[in-house]
């Protein structure tokens, strides 16, 4: 059942499915990057924890408060970069970046899940939401490499 | 009062968004403009634009004729006593800040109070933490009732003889609480306290008499009552303001400047260094004339009637929680269990609607309330039932959707 297409773009299934059942949600114990993060103007938060060996994400965590587009895109986000080296995702980092602003992107890269928020990107109130998780892990790894 | 009449001259109102007419219901945010107001300021830049209180020529003249003109319908519109004690500033947040920086800063002794409520927006939160910091004072805070409203009990119990200042919003812009001010101010005095009264969200929709709240200073903001941007009104006692320095220094507001030392204007330019906000005070004034043409009482019940249609109304929805009194200005915060205000606000804009989502600038009252964020719907003269009836159906709408997308 669907009442307005235009909503259809922005609340896939994927995304709601995330919202739902958040993938990593937690926090890492042990040595890892601490990141707090917040969106001032709505009071999204985003605690940020990952770890880093030999220059690779081997544990990611997120916990927070926010709508379903912020909490959603950290799920992902945590999902996408496991396993990655710092650079693989920071480049992950500016696909998103440029998709969410309507830019051509990278599609060399199979984006899995993340794709689905390409929709954000038509409503820009919210392309903030989506953003405020890869904010944090950018902030943290770059903090990683000194 | 005809609202379908009035509509009309808010030119704005008149379209769609995202195909569906434009419902807005946002005006605690800041107003729709009515013609009388954008014409008055269009005149001024075409027929008359000059700068005040110095030309000799005709134009220098028509426009400082215009600036002061709009003081006085200030001043008869909040019933101060004179001229001197209405100064023109940027909004409510630069009014109370000049109250901070310069009565605060000049007045408060370390071990002295600051007292304040749970429910102020940030703008009479902030300068109050930093006055407190700068000068050794506590910062206190009134409690609230489980319903958001204040005891005055509990205004007795925390203002004490070592209160200086009293902070405190007439109506909150969250939970449309109106707080009894008058009395405030009479337990404030009566400790030696001044009040300062944030009057942002009252002054657009009802009634305010200085005077008569007894208000040492009262504070408010052009475009929350039909006027534009960049322009508000800080009122102050004369007796108060004739003993405080200026906090901004510069052109218009000096008398005499010699190599080492200057003299201030009187009252009120002392407090309006540059070049001052000529075409948002003169749309003020043009915002007054149409709110009285309108008549404050009748915007008033209008709002009063609007408030609690919806209150009914968004109370047959399930799992829709509303936040704050039943007796309350014309605003209704709220939550749906399970969307996110954010998503709610999406959701309604699809349907053309306008509402706020987040924290709105109150994050100590949100976490009284115990929430991180809120939808809320805030109404203006010229809003209808028919426009809540729309808000209630697409509100619906919202929580199918999101049961369904679950």
């Amino acid at each position: 059942m669907s009442f307005n297409s235009h909503l259809d773009t922005l609340y896939r299934q994927v995304i709601m499915d995330h919202y739902k059942n958040p993938r990593n949600r937690g926090v890492l114990e042990g040595e890892h990057v601490d990141i707090n993060m917040n969106n001032p103007t709505c009071g999204d938060r985003i605690h940020l924890t990952l770890k880093v060996e030999d220059g690779k994400i081997v544990d990611a965590k997120f916990e927070g408060e926010g709508c379903s587009i912020s909490m959603s895109s950290a799920s992902m986000m945590t999902e996408a970069i496991k396993g990655k080296t710092i650079e693989e995702a920071l480049k992950l980092s500016t696909i998103f970046s440029d998709m969410m602003q309507g830019k051509d992107y990278d599609d060399s890269i199979d984006l899995g899940d993340i794709e689905a928020l390409q929709g954000v990107s038509k409503f820009p109130a919210r392309i903030k939401c989506a953003t405020l998780a890869w904010k944090a892990m950018e902030k943290g790894l770059h903090e990683q490499q000194g | 009062m005809n609202v379908k009449e009035l509509r009309q001259l808010f030119p704005i109102l008149d379209q769609k968004v995202n195909g569906k007419p434009l419902v807005y219901l946002d005006s605690a945010a800041t107003s729709q403009k009515p013609l009388p107001v954008i014409e008055a300021i269009d005149n001024y830049y075409r027929q008359y634009n000059s700068n005040v209180h110095r030309g000799v020529h005709t134009l220098g003249t028509k426009a400082t004729d215009a600036y002061e003109g709009a003081r006085e319908k200030v001043r008869r519109f909040i019933g101060a006593a004179s001229m001197e004690e209405i100064i023109f500033t940027r909004g409510t947040t630069t009014a109370i800040n000049l109250v901070a920086a310069s009565y605060g800063r000049a007045n408060v002794r370390p071990g002295d109070e600051i007292v304040i409520t749970y429910m102020e927006h940030h703008s009479n939160i902030i300068p109050w933490q930093q006055v407190a910091k700068q000068t050794g004072a506590t910062l206190k805070y009134i409690p609230l009732q489980p319903d958001g409203t204040i005891r005055l009990e509990d205004v007795e119990q925390t203002v004490t003889p070592n209160t200086k200042i009293v902070a405190v919003t007439h109506v909150s812009n969250v939970l449309g609480t109106i707080n009894p001010v008058k009395e405030i101010a009479q337990i404030a005095h009566k400790n030696g306290a001044v009040v300062v009264v944030d009057g942002a969200q009252s002054t657009p929709h009802m009634k305010v008499n200085v005077q008569e709240l007894d208000c040492d200073f009262y504070a408010f903001s052009g475009h929350k009552m039909c006027g534009p941007t960049g322009i508000g009104v800080l009122y102050g006692k004369k007796r108060l303001l004739d003993q405080m320095e200026p906090v901004e220094f510069g052109g218009e507001m000096i008398d005499f400047v010699g190599l080492y030392e200057s003299t201030w204007k009187e009252l009120p330019w002392k407090f309006e260094g540059g070049t001052p906000i000529i075409a948002g005070a003169i749309g003020l004034g043009a915002a007054i004339d149409f709110l009285e043409q309108v008549g404050l009482d009748h915007i008033a019940e209008h709002e009063h009637r609007l408030a609690q249609y919806a209150l009914e109304q968004l109370a047959t929805i399930d799992g829709l929680t509303i936040y704050g009194p039943k007796e309350r200005a014309g605003l209704v915060t709220f939550n749906i269990d399970g969307v996110h205000p954010h998503d709610v606000a999406t959701v309604l804009d699809a349907e053309g609607i306008a509402v706020r989502a987040g924290h709105h600038c109150a994050q100590p009252l949100m976490k009284w309330l115990n929430v991180t964020a809120t939808a809320r719907a805030s109404f203006y003269l010229y809003n209808t039932e028919e426009e809540i009836d729309a808000l209630v159906s697409a509100l619906k709408k919202t929580k199918e959707y999101f049961s369904y997308v679950f």
